[in-house]
């Protein structure tokens, strides 16, 4: 499986996405930079973290008018899978592909540890080598993952199963805690915590592997059953 | 040339944590009658002459990427620029 890792000005996870995908998972990556205008001819899609354009005007709102954004719309469209982990998550609700806006953290400060993360819904592309529930070590990084969305949304969000990992304690003020969210189809993934920095029990823990797994598995399942 | 003033605030729904930050500096500083503080942007544009319908180019543009409108609320002011 090919993964195109997006590189925008100010990202700083993307070597860090390239180590999980090529040396930790075994598969295919390439850096895909901001301008580039043609993504058919990856799998999956990676944004990483960072502080794309420095984070000017509001996180990910400038790196959304980039020239690649149409091509990962195209992307999602199409029913590939396309993760955004912590700045690539404010990118994705900026571009209106996911739902809600990351706010400043409640406490102000900007928290770099490891947390406990609840699976909320282990049936999804993303998620489908963890367990219902399945409790997991990850670490976070950031000074704006405090996730806000309306009533309304929630509700849908909630109804759909569109919650797919939350907090196991409230540090950031993200509404029911949430940390990561899907898409209604089911296809793009958003979420705060950083899986790519865990996995390697050498590096503090593997918990994250699993992430990176199931969207490998799930694309080999498809494309046996198409073949 | 036009000069555009546009003010971005924050939705009465959303908690504005730095400005509770702000409020409690002033508090602790003595000014206890400070009942609120909401934090906001303020950002100027020039427009060139050629644009007939500056109002719809702004609403347009603060739609598309100057405001996140899921959080925030904008106005704006039209005014003739003076040319340098």
């Amino acid at each position: 499986m090919k993964f195109a890792v997006i590189v925008f000005p100010g990202s700083n996870c993307d070597l860090d996405m390239y180590h999980a995908i090529k040396d930790e998972l075994g598969e295919q990556a390439e850096y895909v930079w901001h301008d580039a205008t043609d993504l058919s001819s990856y799998d999956g899609i990676l944004l990483p973290g960072g502080f794309s354009y420095g984070d000017y005007l509001r996180c990910g709102a400038i790196a959304q008018s980039s020239a690649i954004m149409d091509e990962v719309r195209k992307a999602a469209e199409a029913g590939k899978p396309v993760l955004g982990i912590c700045n690539g998550f404010q990118i994705l609700t900026e571009a209106g592909l996911l739902p809600g806006v990351l706010l400043r953290n409640k406490n102000m400060k900007f928290m770099c540890k490891t947390v406990g993360l609840k699976v909320e819904n282990a049936n999804t592309l993303f998620t489908s080598e963890y367990t219902e529930s399945q409790e997991i070590q990850i670490p976070i990084a950031h000074g704006e993952g405090n996730y806000y969305c309306d009533d309304a949304t929630y509700e849908q969000l909630k109804k759909n199963g569109q919650i797919v990992f939350s907090y196991a304690d409230d540090f950031n003020g993200s509404r029911n805690n949430i940390a990561g969210i899907i898409n209604e189809r089911g296809n793009v993934l958003g979420m705060m915590p950083h899986p790519e920095r865990a996995v390697s029990d050498l590096i503090g823990g593997s918990d994250g592997l699993a992430l990176f797994k199931s969207i490998v598995k799930q694309w080999r399942e498809a494309n046996v059953t198409h073949a | 040339m036009k000069k555009v003033k546009i003010y971005v605030t924050l939705r009465e729904s959303v908690l504005d944590p730095q400005g509770s930050a702000v409020m409690g500096s002033l508090h602790k500083m003595g000014y206890a009658q400070v009942e609120d503080v909401r934090i906001g942007k303020y950002l100027e544009l020039v427009i060139s002459d050629e644009v007939s319908d500056v109002d719809a180019l702004v609403n347009e543009m603060c739609q598309k990427l100057l405001t996140n409108t899921v959080i925030e609320d904008y106005r704006f002011e039209i005014e003739e620029a003076v040319s340098q």
